[in-house]
């Protein structure tokens, strides 16, 4: 049984073979060809590609962190960095007995404020429904936001939220990382917050690193001493 | 552009070409993947003479709304000469060429990309032409199609070009600009290598079916060497040089 990652490029074969193509793969004939570029691994009998490039695609339940950018009378558009904005509507925030009339949105959210979101329903036919009615979720109020790669994002979390937890406790910052690439940190003291940005800056960097979460540990504590 | 010299050589009694390659070597070829800050993915080329740069933008919404579709995203090419690309200045303005080389190189991509994970939206390709020596078009297209792939679009395949064309009755890879005007026939070839299927062809000139069938042939000797500079571009971007 080969398990092997391999580097690939959009063409690449990868194997060949009875396998089940997945994640940015095709199959053609009996060979099975990458359609980005990433790192190719093979699961038991499915094959798929971890990109290491490309912009956000929404999926259901992703956690995204928003940019308010406009509203109408009746629901915000957010910018989530993805191809699609996200849309809010101001039942979820106002709850059943919203009137357009009575309710006046900007006074719950205005353009420019940050909000955590989950993608509640996304298909090809129309843009991305948003929700944040939700415990974690709603208009975040403190933090520096962090843009890094969308394709990066599993390897901030790391393999069980390995990577997160180590940037977390070595500098008490709390981190929020939304599925689109945008990441907030917020932290007490300004040090601890410097140093979790560079960490989730030089993660984005080094994503095709072996064994980054080392890399990053030592980073951290070399920091500390100094 | 200026006029032809009529005592250009195009192929001596030793086989060699007006610019010193032999009959099937390529020119010089550079690329580079990344390089532009504010595009989603581009791509620099040096293909001998030819100084090309192209940056991908995308999928991102489709402006003005009319050309979207609701079933796939859409491609869309813009290939510029600079003015300073050729001896003469090039008037800016697009002139008949470029409007049909963006075509082309449109048509010839499309194969290549999986837009209808993205409907809705566009992927803009810009290509900037520096300067210009004959096969840019060929040049074009294979920088596009690793600034798309730096874009991170799916893609089915690369998409490598090179050229191949007669002069002084000889089937010669990678016509340049002198043997594209003295010479016979000049034919670009658009080849998507893993899946071996062509996807540009165009020819001007005359050629008898066996000189097209080794014309062919030689091309996609010539697409094939371009394949392994676009990956090795890629893979030193992304993987630096630490080959697993």
């Amino acid at each position: 049984m080969e398990n092997k990652r391999k580097y690939v490029i959009p063409g690449d074969v990868i194997t060949t073979g009875p396998y089940r193509p997945e994640q940015n793969v095709i199959l053609d004939g009996n060979k099975i060809i990458s359609t980005a570029i990433g790192i190719s691994e093979i699961y038991d009998d499915s094959i798929k590609v971890i990109p290491l490039t490309g912009k956000y695609i929404p999926k259901i339940d992703d956690l995204v962190i928003g940019k308010v950018v406009s509203h109408t009378s009746l629901s915000w558009e957010l910018d989530i960095n993805s191809c699609y904005v996200g849309f809010l509507p101001a039942q979820d925030v106002f709850g059943r007995d919203f009137s357009a009339h009575a309710d006046e949105l900007s006074s719950k959210l205005k353009s420019g404020d940050l909000v955590a979101a989950r993608i509640a329903n996304f298909d090809r036919t129309r843009d991305p429904l948003v929700t944040i009615a939700d415990r974690d979720l709603g208009k975040i109020d403190s933090g520096h936001l962090v843009k890094i790669s969308p394709s990066k994002v599993p390897r901030l979390i790391g393999k069980r939220g390995t990577m997160i937890q180590t940037i977390e406790m070595a500098t008490g910052a709390a981190i929020t990382i939304g599925q689109n690439g945008w990441v907030v940190v917020s932290c007490e003291t300004p040090e601890g917050l410097l140093k979790a940005k560079k960490a989730i800056q030089m993660v984005d960097e080094k994503a095709h690193v072996a064994n980054l979460t080392d890399q990053v540990k030592e980073m951290l504590e070399s920091k500390g001493e100094s | 552009m200026g006029g032809r010299d009529t005592t250009l050589v195009l192929l001596d009694e030793n086989g060699i070409r007006c610019d010193g390659r032999k009959v099937d070597e390529p020119r010089r070829i550079m690329i580079k993947a990344g390089g532009l800050k504010n595009a989603d993915g581009s791509a620099y080329i040096e293909f001998g003479d030819n100084k090309i740069i192209v940056g991908v933008f995308g999928p991102r919404d489709v402006h003005p709304k009319h050309m979207s579709n609701t079933d796939t995203g859409i491609l869309r090419v813009r290939y510029h000469m600079e003015p300073f690309s050729v001896t003469e200045r090039k008037n800016p303005a697009p002139s008949r060429r470029e409007i049909e080389i963006s075509k082309v190189i449109k048509e010839a991509l499309e194969p290549a990309v999986m837009l209808d994970k993205f409907p809705r939206t566009a992927v803009d390709v810009f290509i900037e032409v520096l300067q210009a020596d004959g096969g840019t078009r060929c040049a074009a297209l294979s920088a596009a199609s690793v600034a798309l792939a730096d874009a991170g679009i799916p893609m089915r395949d690369m998409v490598a070009a090179c050229a191949a064309g007669k002069a002084a009755d000889t089937i010669i890879l990678d016509v340049n600009n002198e043997e594209d005007q003295a010479g016979q026939a000049d034919m670009p070839i658009g080849y998507m290598p893993s899946l071996e299927k062509i996807t540009l062809l165009q020819l001007d000139g005359v050629l008898t079916p066996a000189e097209y069938k080794k014309c062919v042939e030689t091309g996609i000797h010539g697409c094939k060497i371009v394949y392994e500079l676009q990956k090795k571009a890629l893979t030193e971007k992304y993987f630096g040089n630490g080959e697993k």
